[in-house]
């Protein structure tokens, strides 16, 4: 008896090396490089350095490795370890306008100065599994011979704002608070929620997103412009009354343009929702724009009918350490509260026996 | 009490990490949300929770004022479930005693800092004795109402209607308030807190205690406080007054008969025994009757 909860310090031993073991899989294969991962699964690194708000594409296929596969687990490995870095400064805005495109895409107008560029896309692929990749050693397909433009490419809702039809954005100017340091205060300013967005569970933010282009909350949005490429990080040193570049980050960049607000007074205007994301994440910045346009509702004077317009309901459960952690909690013992409730219910079911043997007695005695 | 123990026989230190895994900036700023916290008892102090290195929901609420207040010549206690060697309470163990280095103990006496999960130990806390608490959801008022807006006004306003309401709804529905554990109490005559989810049986270990009682929420990022002999009751009717769970059974190992009691099967035919939640306690009935 009570072996139950006795010796948990050797099962967590046993535990870890049997999960060891696990993630190593048949030793008669050759053991993952963290380098191959970064490079050959660049798209989960690019998930995991986004959700884990750090960009470092070794840490991020180091953690995937770590976790393996597991890629909400390789988020919340290197979340614990970004805590653990300290805050020495704030960058310069990006300058995503001078960014180095891979891909630019713009749903609103055929042609566009700088152009449509369709870059590496899963968009068109018709998807059969190739079974040339199990034979391994596919060789690249033969590079396209037209040299990639090079011309300026302006954003697309900055023609917009240009004509007055597009709700200029304006700098509040505030210092930017940090979710990661400062708990959230509702109600949320739209840079925490931008913050929250950006780190929020990928699936979660795709499936709000859904709900608003089914009608919860709907605003009717234009993907303005997709953009993915490599843009510069640049910091303006105490010491320094300058900003030097710290180097390039990739970045997926998605602007909505939504229905139009306006007035009797004020001209109608389209409105905006801003999506970003580390690395190569398209299906991430584009939900994530239409959730934060849903989340201006209030803002923008529009009445709060659904769950992803509700500020308190997306931004507390957007995050997927938080929302794994405590659903897993529940495989933590519970019986202190399971015997409370059970000692509950039997006294209910007690209860009502005894008051249906009364009513017994008093019919037969009647 | 310290004294007693032998110092030098603590454990190394894990190196690349500080004292108790979180740098001291945080844990200042995590101190002086439970000043706060204390001054004002049973009031939620959001604080810049962080993320552990242990899954939220965990204890990673406890895991940080544990971290905050700890000091090297503290001897620390972890209990989940009232015991000592649940996993969960193993690996938080584990977890201080090689980023700390600290002596750890099994011995509700001996330990300065109690952790724990779902129980106040059987033996009677001392003066100077400190109890973290780890709480999933600090807002005694969130399944009434799920909004922090609303909740926050609530408690501004010492509005607490919606709750009486809750604990009528469910004597009318079921003869009896039918809340087992994380029974809502008022704290001071101003505060109604949730106690962490401890049974019922619990909660009149908190009323006028010596120690000081800290909660912390790491996923809601939440700090409360009970200080020291502090009037902690909980909510009740005149003609519903407020009762304790109660055992037919007694501890099948040590016979007690006034302690709470975990249930367990021991067979396929469904039979059941009782036994001491609290393995410590048990523990040292066992070696007080085997002394006699």
């Amino acid at each position: 008896m009570y072996v139950a909860v006795k010796g948990g310090e050797k099962a967590i031993d046993h535990a870890h090396y049997l999960l060891a073991k696990k993630r190593r899989g048949s030793t008669d294969i050759p053991e993952l490089e963290v380098a191959q991962i970064r490079e050959q699964m660049s798209l989960a690194v690019a998930r995991v350095m986004t959700e884990g708000s750090l960009y470092d594409e070794e840490l991020a296929a180091l953690a995937i490795k770590q976790s393996a596969g597991d890629l909400l687990e390789a988020i919340f490995l290197l979340r614990a370890y970004r805590t653990t870095l300290p805050r020495f400064t704030e960058s310069v805005p990006l300058q995503t306008s001078e960014m180095q495109m891979e891909r630019r895409i713009s749903a609103t107008y055929k042609d566009l100065p700088g152009g449509q560029l369709l870059g590496p896309t899963f968009d068109y692929t018709h998807r059969l599994l190739d079974f040339t990749l199990l034979a391994e050693g596919q060789a690249l397909p033969e590079p396209s011979q037209e040299p990639l433009q090079a011309e300026p490419c302006p954003r697309v809702l900055e023609l917009l704002e240009k004509e007055g039809l597009m709700r200029v954005e304006k700098n509040s100017q505030a210092d930017v608070p940090d979710i990661t340091r400062e708990p959230l205060d509702f109600p949320t300013n739209r840079t925490q929620r931008l913050q929250a967005l950006a780190r929020g569970d990928e699936g979660f933010m795709m499936a709000l997103a859904y709900s608003t282009q089914r009608g919860y909350g709907r605003n009717h949005p234009f993907a303005g412009e997709i953009r993915i490429g490599f843009t510069e990080v640049w910091i303006e040193p105490e010491e320094l009354d300058f900003a030097v570049p710290l180097g390039d980050i990739e970045v997926t960049e998605c602007e909505m343009v939504t229905q139009f607000i306006g007035s009797k007074t004020e001209p109608a205007q389209f409105t905006r929702g801003y999506g970003l994301a580390f690395g190569y994440n398209e299906r991430k910045a584009m939900s994530m724009a239409l959730v934060d346009r849903a989340l201006c509702a209030e803002a923008l004077g529009e009445e709060i009918t659904s769950p992803a317009q509700q500020e308190e309901f997306v931004l507390m459960h957007c995050d997927n350490v938080e929302a794994a952690g405590f659903v897993s909690h529940l495989k933590l013992p519970h019986y202190v509260d399971f015997q409370s409730e059970l000692e509950l219910i039997r006294k209910m079911h007690a209860q009502e026996q005894s008051i249906s043997e009364e009513y017994s007695i008093q019919e037969k005695q009647a | 009490m310290i004294s007693s123990l032998e110092h030098q026989n603590r454990p190394a230190q894990a190196e690349g990490y500080n004292f108790a895994y979180l740098d001291e900036q945080t844990k200042r700023m995590i101190r002086r949300g439970l000043l706060k916290a204390v001054a004002i008892p049973g009031y939620q102090v959001p604080f810049g929770g962080r993320e552990m290195p242990l899954p939220y929901g965990w204890g990673t609420g406890g895991i940080q004022v544990t971290a905050a207040v700890l000091g090297e010549e503290d001897v620390l206690k972890v209990i989940d479930q009232g015991a000592d060697d649940t996993t969960n309470a193993v690996s938080i163990r584990r977890f201080f005693s090689t980023t700390a280095g600290v002596q750890t103990t099994e011995r509700t006496g001996d330990a300065t800092i109690i952790q724990t999960r779902h129980r106040i130990p059987e033996a009677e806390l001392k003066k100077d004795q400190i109890m973290v608490y780890q709480v999933p959801i600090p807002e005694p008022l969130r399944f009434i109402e799920p909004s922090e807006t609303e909740t926050k006004t609530m408690h501004a306003l010492n509005d607490y209607g919606v709750m009486h309401v809750k604990l009528y709804e469910d004597i009318a529905k079921f003869g009896h308030i039918a809340t087992a554990y994380a029974y809502p109490v008022m704290v001071d005559e101003r505060y109604v807190m949730d106690p962490s989810p401890i049974p019922k049986f619990d909660n009149p270990k908190l009323d006028m205690s010596p120690a000081l009682m800290l909660f912390g929420a790491g996923r809601e990022k939440r700090l409360y406080a009970v200080p020291p002999y502090t009037r902690v009751s909980s909510l009740d009717f005149e003609d519903h007054p407020f009762e304790v769970q109660k055992w037919e059974q007694s501890c099948a190992i040590c016979g007690c008969d006034h302690s709470y009691l975990d249930e367990i099967i021991v067979d396929d035919q469904g039979t059941r025994e009782f036994v001491c939640s609290d393995t410590d306690y048990c523990g040292q009935r066992v070696a007080e009757q085997e002394k006699q």
